[in-house]
């Protein structure tokens, strides 16, 4: 049974305008760990607030463990939620903080010390307990967040991007502390995020959202090797996808699939003339700006985008035209009008 | 810094410590010396007395009166009006249709000239004409013509000045908690919420103690403004019946300015610098610690 | 109807019921000053008669004789006259102390603004008995100007304070670009920080004219003679002729002039409050 199903949940703001979510319908799998992705305005966080009881639903089911909870409180939901910025109460120690939430659920007084010592345990913060939340380090705000969220055992985990407010180097191992933590609680989570490469770092799934509506829902390799549109190819992996018009249908295909014709075996590819304009050395690859001569394609000055790995052959220069192709396995489809995944003849353009 | 600057920044703030120093911090120096004189209006006479004039004042009952009075209507005060101003932001905090308009009406008493509000009082309490011995008549809970005089008879009157001065100042108490609740950061109470904390629990475990340090601000400015406030008694009662209304400020105008003892009631009106001061350590403490925080 | 719709209906409830209660109390008697303008004195003065409704057809006696018969319009313009007269001295001492203490003094502004505020606590009623001295040595007995000079005592500092807030709000660049452009850092002040400040000074203006309308004691102990008065001691004191209140038009007074008082500061509450909640809260 899915712990949280979405059915047609619709939030309108203000009347006549879009809706800030549209219609989504969603099933998480027991214990996965589910990444909401998206920019910013798709929705996803205003989708998580509905999920927590924060936000009324204009229209549409939420249900958790097979019950509408839409008509209940927050805390009749079963659910826990770090917030971005965890949301520590200031004026109580870490001690209390953690204990905030058994008390206000009546839980007697003599299971709150194991509670906390376990959720403690867990996270490794036993030391911090009388300290305030201002004493201490944005990966210790964290740790007591979780600590707090977890020892209710809820059912449902809802993380507001956690990692957003720390600074780059922290992240890396916030990142790695949460995955681990998950792997070890089992508990069915939901994560926000508008940054892909933690969406696929951390994701069992991930749901693509753009403004309110759901793109593509699958793994992280789903998302990346067979997107259903060009956003969801364009807002995963970075340099996006390249995007060339033709007639009724747009051709795309990753920088790290168009290489120097040689250096593709076979013949079943579609070779380009492509211009370097510009070349940017990265130590591990080289990225290759350029534009498409040739060909029957519109908006001829649409930049394409070329990744070489340091093992692939060297010596492409600005100012110089190239034989430069791309398997035809690797080139996705997509209608010109809708955006989404189509099939094509492969190579219209011949 | 240039040196320049700091010359024209002297320059631009001198005339403003200039008035200062000579408006509060000379008055100040006078009153002290008056205290200590026998100064009289119309008289240039000025012997210093030591002690004399606190000697005769502390042993005069009326001055008692004034001191206990002066204390119990500040300290009475701040309570209710702490206690009617949390519910009342906390009613107000949550928007509603009509919100600009009923902060308006709540706002009257303390915008409106302290002498207009107490003169609508006084007509409001009136031994005779009174609006509210009506409605207790009406509502059978007194014969009429046998309602007590409510700023008459000492107990009430003591009530109806404390009365007056909640009223003035619930506003500007709701006001400023207003201000310090917004202050609250939206996701610490969805937090609780989250949590499991009901209605009362997230008010009084969560909002409540993150907005100590405004409800400080407002206890000190409403114990200075109850304290050092003349103009209520004054209008109300003139300190009567029976010096049961009377406080420090209005003993000090009574003796000073209209008994001519310039001495005396400069006297009298030091008694309020103890708890100013008192007030400033506890505003300084405060202003300290939200540097450190 | 769902339990969590009917608690939301309930909590509604109880809400609009606290802040109609609380309205009633505190708005209460302006209510009454309204019916009490305007009720005939046979009305007003039987106590058998509903006071909270118009037993005999409403009047205009009360404002006629508030308006021709007392010196009413005389102390509003007493009033008016001081307040705008505090205004301009207030604007002229305190405009340039808050901006060096915003700017230029560094640490050193901190302990000074502190100390501004703690001026504060000295109130009128410590410092009136020998300021009555001052104003008599100086001739100003009994005269508006006694007020003039003496009030800028409180409204100075309170100005200070909230001018400091506003002016710490304004980039320092702008002023560093302009003094590059080739100000001095006086000019860059007068032509530059003053012409952005409009809606700070315009705080400060309204503040000062309603501290100067709400002053009691210093009006009280400097001024006797009527005809001088301003307008909120002359309504308490002498709308009363020997024992006898005419209470109808007291509150006819007290209305008129309360009302636009209320509805002036109520347009600059929300920079009324930081300038009190400045330290406390940040």
């Amino acid at each position: 049974m899915a712990v949280v199903e979405i059915k047609n949940l619709t939030k309108v703001f203000k009347e006549g305008t879009l809706g800030a979510v549209n219609n989504v319908n969603l099933e998480t799998k027991e214990g996965e760990f589910l990444v909401l992705l998206g920019p910013s305005g798709s929705g996803k966080t205003t989708l998580l607030r509905m999920i927590a009881g924060l936000e009324k639903p204009t229209s549409g089911e939420i249900l958790i463990g097979g019950g509408v909870v839409n008509h209940l409180s927050p805390r009749e939901r079963g659910i826990a939620m770090v917030f971005q910025s965890y949301a520590l109460y200031p004026h109580l120690t870490v001690y209390d903080n953690i204990t905030f939430p058994l008390k206000a659920q009546k839980v007697p007084k003599h299971l709150h010390k194991e509670k906390v010592e376990w959720a403690t345990g867990l996270l490794g913060i036993g030391k911090l307990l009388s300290r305030k939340p201002r004493e201490l380090s944005g990966g210790e705000r964290q740790r007591v967040a979780l600590a707090r969220a977890i020892v209710r055992e809820p059912r449902v985990f809802l993380l507001d991007e956690p990692l957003s407010n720390l600074d780059a180097k922290l992240r890396a191992s916030a990142r790695e502390e949460l995955e681990q933590f998950h792997s070890r609680i089992k508990t069915t989570t939901i994560y926000v995020t508008h940054d892909q490469v933690e969406a696929m770092a951390m994701g069992d799934r991930i749901v693509v959202l753009h403004q309110g509506e759901v793109c593509q829902i699958g793994t992280p390799q789903e998302v990346y090797d067979d997107p259903a549109d060009t956003f969801v190819a364009t807002f995963l992996g970075a340099p996006p996808t390249n995007l060339l018009e033709f007639s009724e249908v747009i051709v795309g295909f990753r920088p790290e699939v168009f290489l120097p014709s040689e250096v593709i075996p076979g013949s079943a590819q579609a070779i380009f003339r492509f211009r370097v304009n510009y070349v940017e050395y990265l130590g591990a690859e080289r990225l290759l700006y350029g534009t498409i001569e040739g060909g029957n394609f519109e908006s001829k000055e649409k930049e394409i985008i070329s990744r070489l790995s340091w093992t692939m052959p060297s010596g492409y220069e600005a100012g110089s035209v190239y034989d430069f192709a791309a398997a035809d396995l690797d080139l996705r489809f997509f209608d010109r009008k809708t955006g989404k995944r189509t099939n094509s003849r492969p190579r219209p353009w011949q | 810094m240039a040196v320049e600057d700091r010359r024209v920044g002297l320059f631009m703030f001198l005339p403003a410590v200039t008035f200062i120093v000579l408006l509060i911090g000379l008055p100040l120096a006078l009153a002290i010396m008056y205290a200590f004189s026998d100064a009289r209006i119309g008289s240039t006479s000025f012997h210093y007395v030591g002690l004399e004039n606190f000697r005769s004042i502390l042993q005069s009952p009326s001055f008692r009166d004034a001191l206990r009075n002066s204390v119990v209507f500040t300290v009475a005060a701040q309570i209710i009006v702490i206690v009617a101003s949390t519910i009342l932001s906390i009613a107000l905090a949550a928007p509603f249709r009509g919100r600009r308009f009923v902060r308006y009406l709540i706002l009257l008493p303390w915008v409106a000239p302290i002498s207009l509000g107490a003169i609508g009082w006084k007509w409001i309490l009136d031994s005779i004409y009174s609006v509210i011995t009506w409605v207790l008549v009406w509502a059978h809970v007194f014969k009429p013509y046998s309602a007590p005089m409510w700023l008459g008879e000492p107990k009430l009157a003591m009530a109806s000045v404390i009365l007056v001065h909640c009223w003035r100042l619930i506003p500007f108490s709701t006001v400023i908690m207003l201000a310090g609740r917004s202050a609250i950061p939206k996701e610490i109470p969805e937090a609780a919420a989250i949590d499991g904390a009901g209605f009362w629990r997230t008010e009084f475990l969560i909002n409540v103690p993150m907005m100590l340090p405004i409800i400080n601000v407002a206890v000190l400015f409403g114990t200075i403004f109850t304290f050092t406030d003349m103009t209520v008694v004054y209008i109300l009662t003139a300190g009567g019946p029976f010096d049961s209304t009377q406080t420090l400020p209005n003993l000090a105008f009574s003796t000073g300015i209209q008994g001519s003892d310039l001495a005396a009631g400069a006297a009298i009106s030091l008694f309020l610098v103890p708890v100013l001061i008192l007030i400033a350590y506890f505003m300084l403490r405060a202003a300290h610690r939200a540097e450190v925080t | 109807m769902q339990r969590g719709e009917l608690r939301e209906i309930r909590n509604k409830l109880v809400q609009y019921a606290v802040l109609a209660i609380f309205a009633v109390l505190l708005a209460f008697p302006f209510y009454w000053m309204v019916i009490a303008t305007f009720k005939q004195n046979i009305d007003l003065y039987n106590v058998e008669n509903n006071p909270f409704k118009f037993n005999l057809p409403p009047t205009l006696d009360h404002l006629k004789l508030l308006f021709f018969d007392t010196r009413y319009v005389r102390w509003l313009g007493n009033t008016a006259l001081v307040g705008v007269l505090v205004v301009i001295i207030t604007l002229a001492f305190a405009l340039p102390a808050a901006y060096a203490l915003a700017r230029l003094t560094g640490r050193w502004g901190q302990r000074l603004g502190i100390g501004i505020f703690l001026t504060y606590l000295i109130p009128p009623t410590l410092l009136f008995i020998p300021l009555s001295r001052v104003v008599a040595i100086l001739g100003l007995q009994d005269t508006i100007w006694s007020v003039v000079l003496v009030d800028p005592s409180f409204t100075i500092p309170f100005s200070i304070w909230l001018l400091m807030g506003f002016f710490k709000s304004i980039p320092k660049e702008l002023e560093d670009a302009a003094m590059v452009d080739g100000l001095t850092r006086f000019g860059a002040f007068v032509k530059l920080v003053v012409p952005i400040s409009t809606s700070g000074i315009l705080t400060v203006v309204i503040f000062t004219f309603t501290l100067v309308t709400q002053e009691f004691v210093y009006a009280l102990t400097f001024i006797s003679p009527e005809s001088q008065q301003m307008v909120g001691v002359g309504i308490p004191i002498f709308l009363v002729r020997g024992d006898v209140y005419f209470w109808g038009s007291l509150m006819a007074a007290c209305l008129i002039t309360s009302l636009p008082i209320a509805l002036l500061y109520n347009m600059f509450l929300d920079r009324f409050i930081a300038g009190f909640t400045v330290g406390a809260i940040k």
